[in-house]
């Protein structure tokens, strides 16, 4: 690859050597790390359900659509504010750019309050991880809520680091810390967010749609 | 070439900046689409449980996997070498997914 580094003077006198191309590799080869771990849960998934087709069937039915289909519309409007606020800063325009960061977080803050009363509503009829009542369902429904609290646990996970990374960026373009000039903090931030809301649009047929 | 997008939009004067930033308008109906595929989805599968139903996921499910990483990920706008490395990272997906399956199918 022909990247070639760009020398900036900070005008501190200090030489800074910039190279958004290697960054934005660095970042991608990050998010295919992430696309295999969930791969690897995408396969566990694919066998057992070949294995306790039934079972899954019926666990699955047991799943609020509803809430599932609302946090997808939830996560693909994060992901638009998301990729609108990036290009707000590419425009200089910071205010826009931080306006739009607080919708995706508050939006991102929507999809986990969801999450934990989907949660909260399995949780008061027996069904969590680790409790008595998963091992006296018919065959396969244990599996299949054991993976439903995995993957989309590990996707919370995802989701918590996300709002994290965006509090960060918020507040350092508050301070003038990011601009439009070293603006791939936050492109790579929106790039991890989208990566995010990729995931979930797997997990949805998964566990809601299609079992 | 195209290559160089924000390398260059760093550079480019107020004037020529704008051309290298995707309109929100595209990204608006990106987003338009990315509703109306997963109204569709929810649609078949609830209308028609079973082979249609999970036959329209699993075909729209991908399609929308796409439109994220071409539009709101960049890649149609990145050089094409890391829409190869996308592409290198799902083939080593697809190829370990397939062996394990294989794996299990012929025990």
């Amino acid at each position: 690859m022909n990247t070639h580094a760009d020398t900036m003077n900070d005008g501190g006198g200090h030489v800074m050597h910039k190279d958004p191309e290697g960054a934005k590799t660095g970042m991608w080869l990050f998010l295919f790390t992430e696309i295999l771990l969930f791969g690897g849960l995408f396969i566990i998934y694919a066998i057992y359900r070949g294995m306790y087709t039934e079972g899954f069937h019926h666990a699955a039915g047991e799943l609020n659509i509803l809430l599932g289909v609302t946090n997808t519309v939830v996560l693909l409007t994060s992901s638009l504010t998301m990729v609108l606020g990036v290009s707000a800063l590419q425009r200089r325009k910071r205010g826009l750019a931080q306006l739009y960061l607080a919708a995706t977080l508050l939006l991102a803050g929507t999809f986990l309050l969801i999450k934990f009363f989907e949660w909260g509503a399995k949780r008061s009829h027996g069904i969590f991880p680790g409790m008595e009542h998963l091992h006296d369902l018919p065959p396969g429904e244990g599996v299949f809520f054991n993976l439903y609290f995995m993957m989309t646990g590990l996707h919370g996970i995802h989701v918590i680091i996300g709002m994290i990374v965006m509090t960060v960026v918020y507040n350092r373009i508050q301070s003038g810390s990011i601009t439009h000039e070293n603006q791939g903090i936050l492109e790579y931030s929106g790039l991890y967010w989208h990566l995010v809301d990729l995931i979930w649009i797997f997990l949805l047929p998964l566990f809601y749609l299609t079992a | 070439m195209e290559s160089t997008t924000t390398l260059s939009a760093e550079y480019a004067h107020e004037d020529h900046e704008e051309s290298h930033v995707v309109p929100d308008r595209t990204q608006f109906n990106v987003y338009v689409i990315l509703i109306l595929l997963t109204a569709a989805t929810v649609f078949a599968s609830v209308k028609f449980p079973g082979p249609i139903g999970i036959g329209t996921a699993l075909v729209v499910t991908p399609v929308k996997g796409t439109l994220i990483a071409m539009f709101f990920m960049h890649l149609k706008y990145e050089k094409p070498v890391f829409v190869i490395m996308f592409l290198v990272a799902l083939a080593i997906l697809a190829l370990v997914m397939g062996l394990t399956i294989l794996d299990y199918l012929h025990r």
